[in-house]
């Protein structure tokens, strides 16, 4: 094991350059699958028939399939029948349509942990539906959602060197490519990726923690 | 559009790798079970080493990619002379990732056990361990049947970085025919839908036990 040959400038600048790959897809998917499944998980609960049929059946089919297989089929099979992606795009779509039916029900679970009373007495105070939703429901279950969202969030981080089956430049890639050079880096490098993972992914669920704390 | 009529040749290798899938993820499971036990009564010992070794256990395979876990036993252990075929090195990296998330399970539900069991049990003569076999572990195992039952899923969806690691499962044998055949969606499709014939009844199974369950208390 050649720790200090594995740890070169130059191999570590490379392996930042992947984990800032990593950070940025992690990034702009956990934004997309916020919105998406924050709508979805919405009209879940909202019970608007036949539509949240559809949505259940969805997100229980997407929620049920290995991740890695969505990463595939977005990359390998979509271009069969003409739509070319792209790594990049690949993984972030592939991320997006499997994280927004995770947060779907985090959401819908959210929405009802709140207590049927208060929407009855929001309607009863004359507030529409969507207003007694907007301004009385969701602001009490954003609240509760907020640790699961972050765990979601580190889950995420963690799926996307998933994206290596695609040879998306992201950390757990470029640490492959260090590694191929010499078998004497192998294990040195396993060291540094997986402490890079555990140091970002372990401040990230202290602060879900320190969430759940704070509400209870 | 979907036609799986070239794939009825194919049906011998997607049910090779049906059935690793299932092999691989039930001894992940038992595996996974007992290490995730054993850290979690570990995790609450009075004994503080044994406690910093099992949250240090749980803390780092939990905030680590499977994927990392999977490469570190296929490329990685060979460099020191340890080699695992791909079908081992994925159900190593399964059974240790799977048994970090059981222990938290297992030790939340020891904790939800009322602290009056093991003075009960302890003054009427029975030590620690005991208590912990006898009394406090089997009601336990009750409050953590839901939690393992989504463990369970997890793991035959986790299976699927068998394939990254020629692991022989049934990502990898789909991989294979959609490369022999140059068919990758159809073949993607019927892949989705025989995963779905495995995690689809057991999260309706497990709703309905976390359901019985609920109504007991």
């Amino acid at each position: 094991m050649d720790f200090i040959g594995a740890y070169s400038l130059d191999n570590l600048a490379f392996l930042m350059q992947g984990f800032y790959m990593t950070l940025k897809v992690a990034v702009v998917s956990i934004i997309l699958s916020f919105i998406i499944g924050g709508i979805l998980g919405t009209i879940r609960f909202t019970r608007v028939p036949a539509i949240s049929q559809i949505v259940v059946a969805i997100v229980e089919t997407i929620r049920n399939l290995p991740l890695l297989l969505i990463i595939l089929f977005t990359y390998l099979a979509l271009p069969e029948i003409g739509i070319n992606l792209g790594n990049t795009v690949s993984a972030i779509i592939a991320l997006v349509v499997f994280e927004s039916s995770m947060i779907a029900e985090i959401v819908r679970g959210g929405l009802d942990s709140v207590e049927k009373g208060q929407i009855e007495a929001a309607r009863s105070s004359g507030l529409t539906y969507l207003q007694a939703l907007r301004t009385i429901i969701l602001p009490q279950a954003l609240k509760r959602m907020v640790p699961n969202l972050v765990s979601q969030f580190i889950s995420l981080l963690k799926d996307t060197s998933l994206a290596v089956v695609i040879s998306l430049p992201e950390l757990l890639h470029h640490a492959k490519i260090i590694q191929a050079q010499n078998t004497q880096y192998v294990i040195p490098i396993f060291i540094l990726i997986a402490l890079i993972y555990f140091a970002v992914n372990y401040v990230l669920s202290l602060i879900a923690k320190r969430l759940e704390l704070k509400q209870t | 559009m979907l036609d799986f009529s070239i794939l009825i040749d194919y049906s011998d290798m997607l049910w090779d790798g049906f059935k690793v899938t299932i092999v691989a993820s039930l001894i992940a499971l038992v595996a996974s079970f007992i290490i995730g036990t054993v850290v979690a009564v570990m995790r609450i010992t009075p004994i503080a080493p044994l406690r910093w070794v099992g949250t240090a256990y749980v803390e780092f395979f939990r905030n680590i990619p499977l994927v990392v876990i999977a490469f570190f036993f296929f490329i990685g252990t060979p460099a020191i002379g340890i080699r695992f075929s791909g079908i081992t090195a994925g159900t190593i990296a399964l059974s240790i990732y799977t048994s970090a998330f059981i222990a938290e399970a297992v030790r939340s539900g020891i904790l939800s056990i009322p602290k009056g069991q093991m003075e009960a049990a302890r003054s009427s003569g029975l030590n620690y361990m005991q208590t912990m076999r006898m009394i406090i572990l089997p009601q336990a195992i009750k409050i953590v049947i839901p939690p393992i039952g989504n463990q369970f899923i997890n793991l035959v969806k986790n299976s699927s970085i068998l394939a990254l690691i020629s692991g022989a499962d049934l990502m990898y044998q789909a991989d294979l025919i959609s490369a022999k055949t140059f068919i990758v969606f159809d073949v993607y499709i019927l892949v989705a839908l025989l995963y779905l014939i495995i995690t689809i009844p057991l999260s309706v199974g497990l709703r309905y036990i976390e359901s019985r369950l609920a109504n007991t208390y």
